[in-house]
């Protein structure tokens, strides 16, 4: 099953590329397709934060992770480099779970 | 003669640039390769993704969703909704690369955020495509190195959730998300997303807020673009 997930999401993540150096530019450049496209990752981006931050299958809870988003935060504020925020976090976690 | 002197200064930094991008990418590819092994992916299937999707936010999405118990096709869905951006990259590109036949199939896969970056905003369109080029290829290698380093080690490790791996893909995706919130609008828009997502989680199936939220933000733009 993940397989296939894999594989069909390659595979539409490949043809949107395609589709951009391929379609008549006037179907995209569409003054509406130019503003709300960008605004879709923002969006989501912002939803997975939350979601895999505050919730357990379908529960909201407030556990270690919060406190590992927290450290995050102030890493990206300080505009840490990318690895430096993740490792932050996980390392916030970890440590959290054992006191 | 002094061109191609500066011909050849110019594709030594855009070959400069290109391996400080790709290392860059590489240490981000190692925290995939780790998220996705912790969140129940093979070795292969890790691999798999960077060699056949190759956008970072996308694979980061579908082993995210997999990872806190959503289905694989909500996975998937939003990994293909955050890979919408690239048609635009696409289009930018189009024109400067000019590519067709096995070129353009060959080409496409390199469109991801870093390559178009690199490729605008040079002097001359022969830069931008020598950039396009240079850059897909040493990022497609590192990437992919730093998903197989970061996919092993993690394997190697008897409980991922004992280094707060889970905790992991929540950061990477407000790292993500940082550089494209400098201004309101988006910002407001990140606010509301992650709390319609919280708010609706806890009645449908995981992975599925995801989607709820890019349909509504997806009918918003078309809408207020009209008026």
């Amino acid at each position: 099953m993940i397989w296939a997930g894999v594989l069909v999401a390659s595979a539409g993540c490949y043809l949107l590329k395609l589709a951009g150096l391929s379609l008549p530019p006037r179907l995209l450049q569409d003054a509406r397709i130019q503003r709300t496209v960008p605004l879709i990752p923002v969006a989501l981006l912002a939803a997975l934060v939350a979601t895999q931050t505050f919730a357990t299958g379908q529960h909201l809870v407030i556990d270690a992770r919060a406190g590992a988003l927290s450290v995050a935060l102030v890493a990206v504020l300080l505009r840490a480099p990318f690895l430096v925020v993740v490792v932050a976090a996980a390392a916030t976690a970890a440590l959290l779970r054992l006191i | 003669m002094a061109s191609t002197l500066s011909w050849n200064q110019s594709r030594r930094s855009v070959i400069r640039d290109a391996l400080g991008v790709a290392i860059a990418s590489g240490a981000y590819a190692l925290s995939f390769g780790a998220i996705a092994t912790a969140s129940g992916l093979s070795l292969l299937q890790t691999v798999a993704l960077s060699v056949l999707m190759f956008t970072g936010a996308s694979q980061f999405a579908l082993v995210g969703v997999i990872g806190t118990g959503g289905s694989v096709w909500a996975g998937a869905a939003t990994a293909a909704l955050l890979g919408s951006r690239n048609a635009l990259y696409g289009l930018r590109l189009s024109s400067l690369l000019n590519v067709r036949g096995l070129r353009r199939i060959a080409a496409a896969h390199f469109v991801i955020d870093e390559t178009t970056a690199m490729a605008i905003g040079r002097d001359t369109e022969r830069a931008s495509r020598f950039a396009f080029w240079a850059t897909g290829p040493i990022l497609f290698t590192f990437w992919n190195l730093g998903t197989l380093i970061g996919a092993l080690a993690t394997h190697a490790l008897p409980d991922p959730k004992v280094l707060g791996l889970d905790a992991a893909p929540p950061a990477a995706f407000l790292a993500l998300l940082a550089p494209r919130l400098r201004a309101r609008e988006p910002l407001a828009i990140a606010i509301a997303a992650g709390v319609l997502a919280l708010i609706c989680l806890p009645f449908v199936p995981a992975g599925v807020p995801l989607l709820i939220v890019a349909m509504l933000v997806g009918l918003l733009g078309l809408r207020r673009s009209h008026g």
